[in-house]
């Protein structure tokens, strides 16, 4: 599809206002509708439009297996830290009120880095999954 | 301080195990960290064990969010039970791993073996643990996708037809499940055991509930396979890789059959559902046909894998037997099956992976002649038979005994006759094994096979040495099984 003229040009016009968006879903999830899951799922559509206009070997350079293995990885890695994190400051696991002085704070901040920590797993896992069904490559 | 964390820590250091393998990538590293973190699980559940012979049941709000709002997690002598059983078999299976996994899975994947072996004990533990009816779903997804892909790694590409059989009927059981919670929900407006418990008696009588009752015992019996919905397991078990059967036939099926229990005996708790209407016969009597046909097909099985897959359809119905008796006996007969039946299947699966690491080949028609090559794995594979046929002394004795008091106890003594009758099919299938890798001569030419390493030797004499204890001196095992019923039985918790 690298042939058509329009297609590059709008989906390459296309890709950075999705990644942005995806961030604003990222960070606004505990103001309004979105969180983490959504804005990874959004992420990890701008790397499969690129996948599909540039073809899978031009998006497996820009994402190699190794990082997004690495960055699903690192997802749940932050999810789980967060809450022993509670646990190690004196509340219970996932107890973010213990994170910060200030108990809403510490809400607000935990709820942050857990929902960060859902977007890069998902995102990860939703690149992952189109390559290996898209390029058969394990 | 950490003592009052163990709960949580219980599932969070297998889960977050599981990505640094994947960030290890070395497949000796990937091991190393899977056999450390094996062995502090079983740690981590020993303690939560004494602690609830001590001080009673141990509750944790994770987020300090207060039961029934938040998510509750709460051990109590079953939970604790089976924690243990869970972890210990996860502590043996892994060092037992490390050989056969190299043998059996390409090298450039074993770190994501090691990484999905770790979610799934995660997803085994935290049924087990969790208070929270919703919570539980999510550990049974966790679990069930990760042995799917577990399944799914098996040498040969029947593994996958295998995996995707699994997938479906796994998918169906747990859709089940939640349904059956979302109708318990509708009902009650809490998602919390305890609390459900208490609420139950109030709306027991609707139909919703009635329905939701069906929805989770179907759901559930099709995870642990109960006859007739156990056509999934005999593919799965036979064509997965050998320390993944190991591992699955020892947790997998067990962790189901404690949430029927769960299910039954806390939820319903206070209902007495047995009584009100026609579960408990109809569980008791596809109980008995599981035995019975389990055993009766076993014995044409010319994969021995396959036939002990079976012979493991026929082991569930004895553990559902007890469950349907709701008698202190009879559940304490299923409860202890629990543990007694995960040795001695996790032995004989380990058995087979040292056979087919050496000859290639799990076919009663391949191991002719064994008994005198592989004299150690044999000894155990015939030791652990005589366990699961039942033979006094060892543990499979101790369950048997305790179903034939419940049935005699209730004076059903036609039950006691077949409990009797499936062990003789048992010592039929058992037999046939026996003879050819005794009595038949080895074939001529080709080497001769070696000896399993000693890395496999070790934990599966470790299981079958313990098969043939705790079946002498069952008192801790019964103390804790009987506990854990008289606990179950008392109605609310």
């Amino acid at each position: 599809m690298i042939f058509k003229a329009i297609l590059r040009v709008v989906s390459k016009l296309l890709i950075p206002p999705i990644m942005l968006f995806a961030l604003y879903v990222q960070f606004h999830g505990d103001f309004g509708p979105g969180g983490g899951f959504q804005a990874g799922v959004i992420f990890a559509s701008a790397f499969i439009l690129y996948a599909l206009i540039f073809g899978i070997d031009n998006a497996r350079k820009v994402a190699p297996a190794w990082a997004t293995r690495t960055l699903l990885s690192l997802g749940l890695l932050l999810y789980a830290s967060v809450g022993v994190a509670g646990i190690l400051l004196g509340g219970n696991f996932l107890d973010y009120s213990v994170l910060a002085d200030n108990p809403v704070i510490g809400q607000h901040l935990g709820i942050t880095l857990i929902e960060f920590g859902v977007g890069a797993t998902v995102s990860g896992a939703m690149i992952t999954i189109f390559f290996i069904f898209a390029h058969q490559d394990g | 301080m950490i003592a009052a964390h163990l709960p949580a820590l219980q599932v969070v250091v297998p889960l977050m195990a599981a990505p640094l393998c994947v960030l290890l990538r070395r497949p000796a590293l990937a091991w190393a960290l899977t056999l450390a973190v094996s062995w502090v699980v079983l740690a981590i559940a020993v303690l939560l064990l004494l602690q609830v012979l001590e001080t009673g049941p141990v509750t944790y709000p994770l987020g300090n969010w207060a039961a029934p709002w938040g998510i509750e997690y709460r051990v109590d002598m079953v939970g604790a039970f089976v924690l243990v059983i869970v972890a210990a078999i996860g502590a043996v299976v892994t060092p037992f791993a490390r050989r056969s996994v190299e043998h059996e899975i390409p090298r450039d994947r074993i770190y994501l073996f090691y990484a999905m072996y770790l979610l799934c004990l995660t997803g085994l533990l935290g049924i087990a643990i969790t208070g929270d009816a919703f919570n539980l779903f999510v550990f049974l997804e966790i679990s069930s996708l990760s042995s799917y892909v577990l399944i799914g790694l098996g040498k040969e590409r029947r593994a996958l037809t295998a995996a995707y059989r699994y997938l479906i009927m796994g998918t169906l059981g747990a859709t089940f499940y939640l349904i059956g919670v979302a109708m318990m929900y509708m009902m009650t407006g809490t998602l919390n055991m305890a609390d459900l418990a208490t609420l139950m008696p109030a709306v027991a009588d609707t139909r919703t509930i009635l329905v939701a009752l069906a929805f989770l015992t179907v759901g559930i019996s099709l995870k642990l396979a109960l006859f007739p919905l156990h056509l999934w397991l005999p593919n799965a078990y036979t064509y997965a890789p050998s320390v993944v059967t190991a591992f699955l036939a020892a947790t997998g099926t067990k962790v189901a059959v404690y949430v029927l229990i769960r299910i039954f005996f806390t939820i319903f708790g206070g209902v007495e559902v047995f009584r009100i209407n026609l579960i408990g016969d109809v569980l008791m009597g596809l109980a008995i046909l599981a035995m019975v046909s389990g055993s009766a097909v076993a014995i044409y099985q010319n994969n021995v894998k396959r036939m002990l897959a079976y012979s493991s359809v026929a082991q569930i119905g004895y553990m559902v037997l007890g469950v349907s008796f709701a008698t202190v006996t009879g559940l304490t007969g299923g409860i202890v099956h629990l543990f007694n039946h995960a040795l001695i299947k996790c032995a004989l699966f380990m058995a087979l992976g040292c056979v087919f690491l050496r000859i290639g080949s799990v076919n009663i028609g391949d191991m002719a002649g064994l008994g005198r090559r592989m004299p150690v794995t044999m000894a155990s594979f015939v030791v652990s038979g005589l366990s699961l046929i039942g033979v006094p002394l060892t543990v499979g004795f101790v369950s048997k005994w305790y179903l034939i008091q419940a049935a005699l106890e209730k004076g059903w003594w036609p039950i006691a006759v077949l409990v009797l009758f499936s062990s003789l099919l048992a010592v039929i299938y058992i037999w046939r094994v026996v003879e050819v890798a005794y009595f038949r001569p080895a074939p001529e030419g080709g080497p001769a096979p070696a000896e399993a390493p000693l890395s496999m030797l070790v934990p599966m004499w470790l299981l079958t040495g313990a098969s043939v204890y705790f079946g002498i001196d069952a008192t801790r095992t019964l103390e804790v099984a009987g506990g854990a019923a008289a606990f179950l039985l008392k109605g609310t918790p």
